[in-house]
């Protein structure tokens, strides 16, 4: 398995910069996500990694392997295709074997590595078939096999569970995350689905407008996201942002709330707003909590039930402001009652609204992670 | 809400079209159907179905259209006397050998063609449609002109392959070669021409099966590590085979019929019979020296259960590929 390097790789397509110059190193063994909305350049950069695409400027290594200008059957990786790209005119078998033959591969290699495969992703059934006439999950399990028989020093898969439907792609998604603790194989997984990054990444890579935002853990991503694309892109919904204005040891926010800042908050705020200038205040929905003697107020605006909680949508200010706070799923709150909740400390970030970046607390934030809990 | 939506829209749509109709048409649809129906059946009748017919009657009688005879049922003695003539069997020979070589040579040199019309290239689009222009001509003036380039004297054919002695270059169409008989030349140069007009027709055919091979096909085999040859086996041509076939059915057909224009346009069927297709030796029994009919039409009837049973071969084929992909 391969360490993958990217240095300074960008791409342009004539005068449009697909790929702003990026750099990202991927351990040998490691699931990376690049996770990104449509356009924003992650399946190029994984295409790029492949060598169907050529890069304008810069370079990629395989471990040590300088391969920015080698053809792709020269880097010995795999690449699954988001509509499979199976030969429809092979059946699943030759499919399979089509790697293996075509670098000439003796009748008992390709026998054994067939055999294995097939048991491994449990598809023996269908080899005697036409991809035609295979569901979309059995596609997708053909496509795996074939990138798997090879074993290549890389998988890079480019939205495979994105032609699939929902709930194929759930228990697809654990199959190829079991496949990979099982091969120990470098994967570079494109996406951009925020709830299949963060489920399957070891790290995520979240890409916007051509650039690398963030790279981190799941949990890194979700709660000390970078700056405010992050903080809103991942998470169903985003992270909730108020503006607020630092004053002393208080940030007056909309509908006259006063939050009281944390003391390892107090230097940064006071540092970088010279005294007394507008933030965000960013905090996810479970980090509020409802209580009677809660520090912020609001209204409801309106409410929905997501099955085990209440997320209710909390006005601070006539109809505007809105933040989203995940509540007991049998508390019932009438549409215009008024409530008060607090934050939890150690859950509240702080961006600056002109830079869109995240501002750093004095002392780090605890190191302890919590399970990051999706719906 | 949709169906709701488009009810809607039906419902206001029905009345307008309806008065319309009523105020613009004075016929009604059936009036139109029986103005054009007939006229066509009747035609397809006279010029079609009628003559295929009659023709099948006249191949099992003897039978002159110029004798003022009436024809003579003599069951399958014209289809006995073709099979048992040693003549006949020579043309069917020379036919298969110009359907043979012509469609083999057109394939493999349409099928390199449209390899590299699929390229973009600089004035791809205008080389294309160059390439396209002999299929464009009429037979019969492509026959003559070609006779102007085979010959010896002042054509420049023999001029381009490097002979500048006309003594010492090859009549092409005389079979000759500096004054020496050499059987099978004449047949070669119309096959020649036959190739040069219908190349483009198999190029056309084939690239439009290229075009539609996806291109992640190739990616993905270019990820699998295969070599193009490894490409160009396993993926374009089983991908474009129906296409191949098709076009290989189109030429062999037509090589059987069509080449009629192109062999009377160079050399009549001659020199002696060295060219005598079949479709000339059908148009000299039936409208030359003692028009034959009967056995003209006998003899019809025979290529066309060879051009049927070679079609149904095809198709079958086709139907297979078909079935697989």
């Amino acid at each position: 398995m391969a360490t993958i390097q990217l240095r300074q790789v960008e791409k342009l397509f004539g005068e449009f910069q697909a790929v702003k110059p990026m750099d990202l190193t991927i351990q040998s063994g490691e699931f990376v996500v690049l996770l990104g909305p449509s356009g924003c350049g992650k399946t190029t950069t994984l295409r790029m990694i492949s060598g169907l695409e050529t890069v304008t400027h810069g370079d990629i290594y395989l471990d040590d392997r300088l391969v920015t200008w080698l053809h792709p059957s020269e880097r010995d990786i795999a690449f699954v295709f988001q509509f499979f790209a199976l030969y429809p005119h092979m059946s699943v078998r030759q499919n399979i074997v089509f790697p293996l033959q075509a670098v000439g591969a003796s009748r008992e290699t390709i026998e054994r590595r067939l055999s294995e495969v097939v048991d491994l992703l449990r598809i023996a059934h269908l080899l005697p078939l036409k991809p035609g006439k295979l569901s979309g999950g059995d596609k997708q399990r053909v496509a795996l096999a074939r990138a798997l028989v090879r074993r290549p020093a890389a998988f890079l898969m480019d939205e495979p569970l994105g032609a699939l439907d929902a709930e194929f792609r759930e228990s697809m998604r654990a199959e190829i995350k079991q496949l990979h603790i099982e091969q120990e194989a470098t994967t570079v997984y494109v996406t951009h689905d925020q709830v299949e990054a963060m489920a399957m990444g070891d790290r995520i890579v979240v890409m916007s407008d051509a650039e690398i935002q963030q790279v981190g853990t799941p949990a890194e991503v979700y709660y000390d996201p970078a700056n405010l694309f992050v903080a809103q892109f991942i998470g169903s919904p985003g992270m909730n942002l108020a503006p607020g204005t630092v004053a002393g040891d208080l940030l007056s926010l909309p509908g006259g709330n006063n939050y009281r800042i944390a003391p390892e908050w107090q230097e940064t705020l006071s540092n970088t707003q010279n005294g007394a200038a507008d933030v965000l205040l960013g905090f996810r929905p479970e980090a509020a909590e409802i209580h009677v003697a809660g520090e912020l107020s609001g209204e409801v605006y309106a409410t929905e039930l997501h099955g085990a909680y209440k997320m209710l949508h909390v006005s601070l200010q006539e109809e505007h402001d809105v933040v989203h706070i995940r509540s007991d799923r049998q508390a019932d709150y009438p549409i215009g009652a008024g409530v008060r909740f607090d934050l939890k400390p150690d859950m509240v970030r702080f961006f600056n609204p002109h830079t869109e970046a995240a501002l750093l607390a004095k002392r780090p934030p605890p190191v302890s992670r919590r399970e990051v809990v999706f719906t | 809400m949709s169906t709701e939506a488009k009810s809607h829209v039906s419902e206001t749509a029905r009345p307008a079209v309806g008065g319309l109709r009523s105020s613009r048409r004075a016929l009604s649809d059936r009036a139109i159907i029986n103005i054009f129906i007939w006229p066509t059946l009747a035609l397809l009748i006279a010029i079609n179905v009628f003559p295929l017919f009659y023709s099948l009657y006249l191949s099992f009688t003897d039978y002159s259209a110029i004798a003022n005879q009436a024809p003579v049922w003599i069951a399958f003695d014209n289809f006995a006397r073709i099979l048992a003539s040693e003549q006949m069997w020579s043309v069917f020979a020379t036919t298969g050998q110009y359907v043979l070589f012509s469609v083999v040579l057109q394939l493999l040199l349409g099928f390199g063609l449209a390899l590299l019309a699929r390229e973009k290239f600089f004035g791809s689009g205008i080389v294309t449609t160059l390439i396209l222009a002999p299929m464009m001509l009429s037979p019969v003036v492509v026959g003559l002109f070609w006779k102007l380039m085979y010959n010896p004297t002042f054509g420049y054919f023999n001029y381009l392959l490097g002979f500048d002695n006309p003594a010492l270059a090859p009549d092409w169409l005389a079979s000759r070669i500096a004054g020496q008989p050499t059987p099978g030349l004449a047949l070669l140069a119309v096959i020649i021409v036959d190739v040069w007009m219908w190349t483009p027709f198999v190029m056309l055919l084939i690239l439009s099966g290229l075009k539609a091979i996806p291109d992640y096909l190739y990616e993905a085999a270019a990820i699998d590590r295969a070599s193009s040859w490894f490409q160009f086996w396993r993926i374009t041509l089983p991908q474009v085979a129906p296409l191949v076939l098709i076009a290989v059915l189109f030429r062999t057909i037509e090589a059987f019929n069509k080449s009629f224009d192109l062999v009377m346009g160079m050399t009549g069927g001659g020199p002696g019979d060295q060219t005598e297709v079949v479709a000339v030796n059908l148009y000299r029994q039936a409208f030359l020296g003692q028009w034959q009919t009967g056995r003209a039409s006998a003899l019809a009837y025979m290529v066309l259960i060879i051009i049927i049973a070679i079609s149904n071969i095809y198709i079958r084929n086709l139907n297979k590929m078909r079935n697989q992909s």
